[in-house]
C-alpha cells in the first residue's frame, strides 16, 4: 500500500503574506505620494514597509469563520436573555445605569474607531499595515452594532438609553468621550493609530473592559457580559496590533522617538481623563462590585504597564510624566466624579443615588487614605438633606477644562481639598484647564481646542435649543428648553435612582416574576 | 506652538467673545466648600452690577450651603485668574475690569464649609 | 533591565471548549499560574507563555486549529509570534 505523501503545506506566515503582502504593487504610472498623501506630513520617517511583523496572521477565510463563530454564539444568548427577561435576574435596577452609560458613552465611540480605522487603512502606504486597520475597523463597527444589539433589550424597558446617538452628539457630559475620539480622528494616521490603537487599546483598554464586563457578569447582566467576551479576542488581536505599531514606527528611525513620546504622553492623559467616568462606575454604580478603580490601575496598569515600558525603554520611550498625576489622583478620582455627578444629575440621562452605609464601609476598605477623610463628609450631609426632603442638587452650570472638556471638578494633586485650575491666554483669548497636563496638551496644538464646543457655552451660545425656540418669549425656561433639545425627558432620564420610574418598575416586574398574585 | 497639518491650519475660537450676543462669560468658585464639586459658569451682562451678581446667580449657586447667609461681604476676598482682585460691589462687571471668561475664585474668612473642614 | 523578569499572560474564557486548551498551557509552562475569575481564567508566566497546537489536539481528541482560539480569547500581554503548531507570548527578543 502506498504510504499517502503529505502535500507540501505553506506555513502560517508564508500563506499569510501572500494573501496581504502579495496585494500590494508599486504603482507605475501615478507617484506614490500621490496615492498616499496624507502618511508623510506628521514627520514620522518610514524606510522599510516591509519591516512590518503582522500581528495576528488571519486571512479572510479564517476571519469570518471565527468571527460568524463568535456571533452565532452572541445573538444566541442574546435572545435567550430577551426571551427570559434576563433583566429581571440583574443584581440590582441601579445597575442598569452603567448599561446607559455604556450605550451613550462607549458604543458611539466603537463607532468612531470603525471611522478611523477605515480612514487609516487606506491611508497607510505600506500594504501590511492596512490590512490590519481594515480588518479593526471591521471588528470595531461589529462592537458598536453588537452592543447596541444587546442594549436594545433593556431600552425595551428603562429610560435614557433611546436616544443615545443624539446624548453622545449634544449631551455635555458625553462631550468628553467624544471629543476625545474626534480630537484622535482629526489627528494624522501616525498618530491616530498610536492614539487609539496602543494607548487605548493597549495601555488602557483593560481599564475599560474589565470593570464593564465583569461588572456585568458580577451583576447578573448576561447580554453585556456575552458581548464583551465576543468581543475580547477582538480586542486581543487590536492590543498587538498597536503593539505592532509602536514597535515598526520606533525601529524605523530614531527622528520618530520624540514624536511618539509625545503622542503617548497626550494620549495616555487624555485617555485616563475619560476613564475617569470607568472609575466612577466601578466604584460606585455597580451594586455587586468587582474589585476598586484603585485595585484595578494597580493590576491593569501598574503591573502590566510596567512590563510595557521595560520592553519600550531600550528605544528611548520612557512612562508618560503624567503618571504621576494619575498616581495621586488614584485615590480620589471616583469619589471626586461621583460627588459631581450626584449633584449635577439633572443634565444626564442616567440616575444617581447616595451610597449606603454598606457602601461606604466598602469604600472606607478600599481607599483607607482618603474616603473618610476627604468624602464621606459630603455623602452623609447630602444623606440628611434627602431625609430632609431637601435633595442637594447643583443649580449652576459647571465651568469645564477646554482641552478634557470635564467640569473643573479636580484637585490638585497632593492638595485634594483645592480645586485645581490652569490658565492660558491665546490670541486674544483666555483658557481654563483642568491640569498642567491639559494645559500643555492645548498649548501643543492651540488651534486644534479653540474649535472645542464646550457645552455649556453652546446652551449660554443659544445652540442648545430646538428650531423655533423664542429665546424672549413670556416664561421662557432656559433649563427646561435645553433638555427639550437635548432630549432628555426630565424626571424620567435625570434625576434620583430611588422613586423613578425604572427603579419602581423594576420592583414591580421582579416581585410579578416571583409571586403568583 | 503650531499644530502639524497637512495644510494652512487656523481657525477663529468658538468661544469668541461676540458670539455670546453681549454677554461676557465669568467663572466663580467658592474655597474650602467642596460640596460644590466644581466653579461654576454665567453669561453676565457687563453692566450687570457686581452686587447683582453676587445677589442672584451667585447667591441661586451658592446659596443652598449653611454658610452662605453668615458671609460678611466685607471681609471676603477674591483672586481673578489667581491674582488678587478687590471688586467693588457697586461697580459693574465692566467696570471691574472683569473680562470674557475671567475666573474668579472667592474666600470666606472664618466660613471655611461644615465644620470648618473644607466642605 | 532584564525582560525575563516580566509577565506575560493569556486571558480566556473558561468554557467547555477551553478546558482542553488551559490544561494544555499548563502542562507545557510548568511555571505558569492558573488565576481564576468569573466565567474567565487568566495564566500568567514569567518572561514567556507558549500554546501548543499538538498538547491541546492531545487532550481534545480532534485535529484543532489554533487560530480556533480566537473565539474564546479575552486578553493578554507580551509580544504575539503566531505558526501552525505554536502561539508564543513574549517579552523576549
Amino acid at each position: 500500500m502506498d504510504m499517502p505523501v503529505k502535500k507540501k503545506k505553506l506555513g502560517l506566515k508564508e500563506r499569510y503574506a501572500l494573501m496581504t503582502r502579495g496585494l500590494g504593487w508599486e504603482p507605475s504610472y501615478q507617484s506614490i505620494d500621490d496615492i498616499f498623501p496624507m502618511d508623510s506630513f506628521e514627520g514620522i520617517k518610514i524606510h522599510d514597509w516591509d519591516a512590518w511583523e503582522d500581528p495576528f496572521r488571519l486571512t479572510m477565510d479564517s476571519y469570518w469563520k471565527y468571527q460568524a463563530e463568535k456571533e452565532r454564539k452572541l445573538y444566541a444568548i442574546v435572545d435567550a436573555f430577551a426571551q427570559s427577561n434576563g433583566h429581571l435576574t440583574l443584581s440590582d435596577s441601579r445597575y442598569i445605569n452603567t448599561v446607559k452609560l455604556f450605550v451613550n458613552g462607549f458604543a458611539p465611540l466603537e463607532y468612531m474607531s470603525h471611522r478611523g480605522f477605515a480612514h487609516i487603512g487606506r491611508q497607510f502606504r505600506g500594504v501590511g499595515p492596512r490590512v490590519a486597520c481594515i480588518m479593526q475597523s471591521l471588528d470595531e463597527m461589529r462592537h458598536s452594532q453588537t452592543q447596541i444589539h444587546a442594549i436594545s433589550n433593556y431600552n425595551r424597558y428603562y429610560s435614557g438609553m433611546a436616544e443615545f446617538r443624539h446624548h453622545h452628539d449634544y449631551l455635555p457630559y458625553l462631550q468628553v468621550p467624544k471629543s476625545f475620539f474626534e480630537d484622535a480622528a482629526t489627528g494624522g494616521p501616525f498618530e491616530f493609530i498610536v492614539a487609539i490603537g496602543f494607548a487605548f487599546e493597549y495601555v488602557l483598554t483593560n481599564l475599560v473592559f474589565v470593570p464593564f464586563i465583569s461588572g456585568a457578569a458580577y451583576n447578573g447582566d448576561m447580554g453585556a457580559m456575552t458581548f464583551g467576551f465576543s468581543a475580547q479576542s477582538d480586542e486581543a488581536r487590536h492590543m498587538t496590533l498597536g503593539l505592532e505599531v509602536i514597535k515598526f514606527v520606533l525601529e524605523q528611525d530614531p527622528a520618530n522617538v520624540p514624536i511618539v513620546q509625545k503622542w503617548l504622553n497626550k494620549w495616555t492623559w487624555r485617555g485616563v481623563r475619560v476613564l475617569t467616568l470607568v472609575a466612577m462606575m466601578q466604584d460606585y454604580m455597580l451594586p455587586k462590585r468587582v474589585m476598586s478603580w484603585a485595585e484595578a490601575w494597580e493590576i491593569y496598569f501598574e503591573e502590566n504597564c510596567g512590563a510595557l515600558f521595560r520592553d519600550l525603554a531600550r528605544y528611548g520611550i520612557t512612562m508618560p510624566p503624567c503618571v504621576e498625576q494619575v498616581r495621586l489622583e488614584r485615590d480620589h478620582l471616583s469619589h471626586m466624579a461621583w460627588a459631581h455627578f450626584y449633584q449635577a444629575r439633572g443634565t444626564s440621562d442616567f440616575h444617581v443615588w447616595l451610597p449606603s452605609e454598606d457602601d461606604m464601609d466598602w469604600l472606607s476598605s478600599k481607599y483607607p487614605e482618603t474616603f473618610d477623610q476627604y468624602y464621606r463628609p459630603r455623602f452623609e450631609y447630602w444623606a440628611k438633606c434627602e431625609a430632609d426632603g431637601k435633595p442637594f442638587e447643583a443649580t449652576a452650570v459647571p465651568m469645564q477644562c477646554q482641552v478634557c472638556q470635564i467640569p473643573m471638578l479636580f484637585t490638585e494633586p497632593g492638595h485634594p481639598m483645592t480645586l485645581a485650575q490652569r490658565h492660558v491666554h491665546y490670541r486674544d483669548e483666555q483658557y481654563h484647564f483642568c491640569s498642567e497636563h491639559c494645559e500643555e496638551i492645548f498649548n501643543d496644538e492651540p488651534e486644534k481646542y479653540i474649535q472645542a464646543k464646550i457645552a455649556g457655552h453652546e446652551v449660554f451660545k443659544g445652540n442648545a435649543f430646538r428650531p423655533g425656540t423664542d429665546p424672549t418669549a413670556e416664561g421662557f425656561n432656559p433649563a427646561a428648553e435645553a433638555l427639550a433639545f437635548f432630549k432628555v425627558e426630565h424626571g424620567r432620564d435625570n434625576g434620583l435612582h430611588h422613586g423613578s420610574h425604572d427603579h419602581r418598575n423594576f420592583e414591580m416586574w421582579r416581585g410579578l416574576a416571583k409571586t403568583n398574585d | 506652538m503650531a499644530v502639524v497639518a497637512i495644510g494652512k491650519y487656523e481657525f477663529e475660537p468658538s468661544d469668541g467673545a461676540s458670539n455670546f450676543h453681549g454677554a461676557r462669560i465669568i467663572y466663580a468658585g467658592w474655597d474650602e466648600h467642596l460640596l460644590f464639586s466644581c466653579p461654576y459658569a454665567w453669561p453676565l451682562p457687563p453692566n450687570l452690577p457686581f452686587a447683582h451678581f453676587v445677589q442672584g446667580p451667585m447667591s441661586e449657586a451658592f446659596g443652598q450651603h449653611p454658610d452662605w447667609p453668615k458671609i460678611d461681604w466685607a471681609t471676603v476676598t477674591w483672586t481673578r485668574n489667581g491674582e488678587t482682585f478687590s471688586p467693588e460691589m457697586d461697580r459693574s462687571i465692566a467696570e471691574n475690569g472683569l473680562v470674557h471668561k475671567d475666573s474668579l475664585r472667592f474666600q470666606t474668612p472664618g466660613l471655611a464649609g461644615l465644620d470648618g473642614k473644607g466642605f | 533591565m532584564s525582560e525575563a523578569g516580566s509577565t506575560v499572560f493569556l486571558a480566556l474564557q473558561a468554557n467547555d471548549d477551553t478546558r482542553h486548551v488551559i490544561d494544555a498551557i499548563m502542562a507545557d509552562n510548568p511555571t505558569a499560574i492558573l488565576d481564576p475569575q468569573p466565567a474567565m481564567v487568566r495564566i500568567t508566566n514569567r518572561g514567556a507563555l507558549v500554546v501548543r497546537r499538538e498538547s491541546i489536539e492531545e487532550r481534545m481528541g480532534r485535529d484543532y486549529d489554533l487560530q480556533e482560539l480566537h473565539i474564546n480569547m479575552i486578553s493578554l500581554s507580551g509580544r504575539v509570534d503566531e505558526t501552525d503548531d505554536e502561539l508564543t507570548l513574549s517579552w523576549n527578543h
